[in-house]
């Protein structure tokens, strides 16, 4: 696949000579690669329907050499699009054609692990998991959990504002830093955010979290950490019908519970999974529930028991609570093991990340079906349904003529309904390229242009990760006057 | 009440073709935060009332000059609250008020604050155009976080009508202790039962007392109780004392002496600066009295900042209310003002002065 039209619009002329010598300069010899093949495993990111080779990559050991690149790159106005681990699934870290990749990779230092403040510094190319570990000889562990968090790191997680499946109750990135140091485009250092729990004037730690790159270059970042729970346990609940488990997930918050994950699993993700991982999944259910409770024993035992109870009252056909630590984790093995274990049944998969309203689940399980009927794709779903984010996965062969085309038509009818339903287009994954049209959707001229402004005071030249995140107005047009033409998305008929 | 949006539209309109300033005013109960406001006033109390609620979705979407009283009335019905408990500082407090000053309660410490509870706005920006960002569900990371960086922004950015909040069903048990420690110990304490799986929900110390209180299952509460000194307020007296602090009713800050926030890393020393309330393990620490210059310099020393929270117009005029921020922040933020309200419309000076 050809780079998007989002990045077409955004081109730069460069010296590549010039700039490959320049940083030459000032960087250590193996910190710049230029040759293709060095070069081609830096070409797309998790989304890797999008490949593009960037004019130059650059992999900077410390604060300083960002700093001389960003310089370098302002002041040839040449894009800069930063690179954690790319576990992306937006594209947000698809290299620019006229810019310098700057690789994170070697910024892995923990720099310090305090448990009396309970705060980690670390460098953005440390692993998200590779903290909780750090802080688990004083009982502290860093509460995010995205699915990749074995891979995926720091510098990449606030870019994104990742979440996982403990956000409900332990909250997004956004809850979990205290402090981005950074680089402006102009190379100057930054810091958003402080060691305490604010900082005066507008909060910028805020903005900066989820900004995918389009405002800033992380170099590093203060973390909270959590004292782990003495116990946590899980329940599993299997329904006859996706309708009675949706309204489970919405008993259990009207019965006052929080609980520490909330997840959703529909009949094709069970099948996708159970003989991948043997988690022991209902194979009759139509759906699954997995619902967690942590915090002292006493307190684990009598919120288990309302659960139970809730999930019996909504009309599960069984449930089951985990009796042990290794049969929590194998419970979870199942959920978190999703994604490969439908990439194991399709040559590739699309994941969507719409988020809706809670009570509109059931719903939305019902339209992804007939919109899977009308695409003839088969979609798989997983939802974290304690904040309705849902990950429907959408299973094509790019090799099949018009198969990539279908499936990207399918998701963005889903995202669509998202928007309809009163959700968003991304809970967690980010617009990046995947779905910078489908802003569209969510936004008015007025809030896309707001958005411009906004990057413009951080960004005048629109240097970082161009082409990312939010439309041109030109595009915005395109994309509305085009939908007017279109028959109406399925199931909008349901709506109020 | 759409004719009301109107009509500012139309006003601000009118104030940036002509130069005007105007002073966005809900309730006025903290309109004594901030550097003085400037300019005509614009009254958008009347903009009021929920817009949605629906206690399984866990977000209730309010119009910003919807009371707090009002809002909490609603909540409490259905056994759900704010849970960072914001400050009301009188009957007239609205959402929108607790939006622009950002202030959040004894409660901050476990559960976050106001800005970590906000998922969606509704505003007027200073170009007379009406934006939303943000929305009522959950997660969403579409488009950059607009609706976090109106929290605490004083109404420089423009005029929030409408907001969708996170709420939490209240816990189940409460309990509050009380013991005598001197500061250092306070402090020493605090912070390691932090690091505790703990329910620590708020603490307090002032003059050799610290108070603790405790929130979420019944369960887990009495374990707590039974790890932690001290002896049990009855009800009425914990509540009362809480929402003494909250408002700042507490004898503390009965004195008619400026009042600094300390905003400091929990594990920060005692400052020594003058007689002290200390929040939130440690990181929000109150202060009367005292030089501007040395406050401000060891709250820099601490890795934190100092606010000017109560001050006479004089003190403010030769302090700062703010502690300045740094060249690139600073332009960082005459930029985002730009961006938002470019010809200067609201709320001026009342952040930085220079803007």
């Amino acid at each position: 696949m050809s780079i998007s039209s989002a990045i077409e619009d955004r081109r730069f002329p460069v010296d590549r000579a010039e700039l490959s010598k320049r940083l030459r300069e000032v960087l250590p010899a193996t910190a710049v690669l230029a040759e293709e093949e060095a070069m081609r495993p830096y070409d797309c990111d998790g989304l890797t329907a999008y490949r593009q080779l960037p004019l130059l990559v650059t992999l900077p050991e410390s604060e300083a050499q960002a700093q001389a690149i960003l310089k370098i790159c302002y002041e040839r106005k040449v894009p800069v699009v930063a690179r954690g681990a790319a576990t992306g699934l937006s594209g947000g870290a698809t290299p620019h054609p006229d810019g310098v990749l700057v690789s994170l990779a070697r910024l892995k230092k923990i720099i310090s692990v305090d448990p009396v403040s309970r705060t980690a510094v670390v460098q953005p190319g440390v692993r998200n998991l590779a903290v909780s570990e750090a802080a688990a000889v004083h009982g502290l562990y860093y509460a995010p959990d995205p699915s990749s968090q074995i891979a995926c790191t720091i510098g990449g997680n606030v870019a994104e504002n990742a979440g996982g499946v403990h956000c409900l109750k332990y909250g997004l990135t956004v809850h979990n830093v205290l402090r981005v140091r950074g680089l402006t485009i102009e190379g100057e250092v930054v810091e958003f955010g402080s060691a305490a729990l604010d900082a005066p004037g507008y909060d910028l730690l805020a903005l900066i979290t989820g900004s995918e790159g389009l405002l800033a270059l992380i170099t590093e970042v203060t973390v909270k950490l959590t004292p782990k729970p003495e116990l946590a346990r899980v329940v599993i609940a299997s329904f006859d019908d996706v309708r009675k488990a949706g309204d489970a997930v919405a008993s259990i918050i009207a019965a006052g519970i929080i609980p520490a994950g909330l997840e959703m699993m529909d009949k094709k993700a069970i099948h996708a999974v159970e003989p991948y991982v043997n988690a022991g999944y209902d194979l009759q259910a139509e759906a699954i529930l997995l619902c967690e409770s942590d915090g002292t024993p006493e307190e684990v035992a009598e919120e288990i028991a309302r659960m139970t109870a809730v999930l019996e009252h909504s009309g599960a056909a069984g449930v089951r609570v985990s009796a042990s630590e290794a049969e929590r984790l194998k419970f979870w093995a199942g959920r978190k093991a999703a994604f490969p274990a439908v990439g194991r049944m399709t040559p590739d998969y699309l994941c969507m990340d719409g988020t809706i309203p809670r009570r509109r689940l059931a719903e939305m399980l019902t339209a992804i079906n007939g919109l899977s009927d009308k695409y003839g794709l088969r979609c798989a779903n997983v939802f974290h349904a304690g904040d309705g984010n849902l990950h429907p996965l959408i299973m094509y062969d790019a090799n099949q003529a018009g198969e990539f085309e279908r499936a990207a038509a399918f998701g963005a009818e889903i995202l669509e309904l998202s928007v309809r339903f009163g959700g968003t287009i991304t809970g967690e994954h980010g617009v990046g390229l995947e779905k910078i049209l489908l802003m569209a959707e969510q936004f008015s001229e007025a809030e896309i242009a707001a958005f411009h402004r906004l990057k413009s005071a951080f960004d005048e030249h629109g240097l970082l990760n161009p082409g990312k995140g939010v439309p041109t107005l030109a595009r915005c047009r395109e994309y509305t006057q085009t939908r007017a033409g279109m028959p109406a998305p399925i199931a909008s008929h349901a709506l109020p | 009440m759409e004719n009301l949006i109107q009509d500012w539209c139309e006003r601000v309109r009118a104030a940036a073709s002509s130069g005007a300033s105007l002073a966005i005013r809900g309730g006025s109960s903290k309109a004594f935060y901030g550097e003085p406001e400037q300019g005509q006033a614009l009254a958008v109390g009347a903009y009021q009332g929920i817009v949605a609620y629906q206690a399984t979705e866990l977000v209730v979407t309010a119009r910003a000059g919807t009371p707090l009283s009002q809002l909490a009335a609603v909540l409490a019905a259905q056994g759900q609250w704010l849970a960072f408990e914001p400050p009301h500082f009188g009957p007239t407090a609205t959402v929108g008020g607790m939006l622009a000053t950002g202030l959040s309660g004894p409660r901050r410490q476990a559960v976050g604050a106001v800005r970590d509870f906000v998922l969606g706005v509704k505003v007027l920006n200073g170009l007379g155009e009406v934006l939303s960002f943000g929305g009522q569900v959950m997660k969403n990371v579409a488009g950059y976080d607009v609706a976090r960086l109106m929290v605490g922004s004083l109404g420089t950015l423009g005029i929030v009508l409408e907001a969708s909040l996170k709420v939490l069903p209240r816990p189940v048990m409460e309990k509050s202790l009380r013991f005598a420690v001197d500061e250092v110990s306070a402090l020493a304490s605090l912070n390691q039962w932090s690091a505790r799986p703990l329910p620590i929900s708020a603490s307090s110390w002032h003059d050799g007392v610290l108070t603790l209180r405790l929130s979420g299952a019944a369960a887990a509460v009495t374990a707590a109780q039974r790890k932690l000194p001290g002896d049990v307020l009855t009800e009425a007296e914990a509540e009362s004392f809480w929402l003494a602090v909250r408002e700042q009713k507490h004898r503390f800050f009965s004195a008619d002496e400026a009042l600094w926030r300390l905003s400091l890393p929990s594990t920060a020393p005692p400052q020594n600066l003058g007689p002290t309330l200390i929040e939130w393990g440690g990181s929000q620490r109150w202060l009367r009295g005292g030089d501007p210059a040395l406050i401000q310099a060891a709250a820099t020393q601490a890795g934190g900042h100092a606010t000017l929270f109560r001050g006479d117009e004089g003190l403010k005029q030769s302090s700062g209310v703010f502690q300045p921020l740094t060249s690139p922040l600073a332009r960082i933020h005459r930029r985002l003002k730009t961006a938002f309200d470019p010809h200067q419309v609201f709320n001026r000076g009342r952040l930085y002065r220079d803007f």
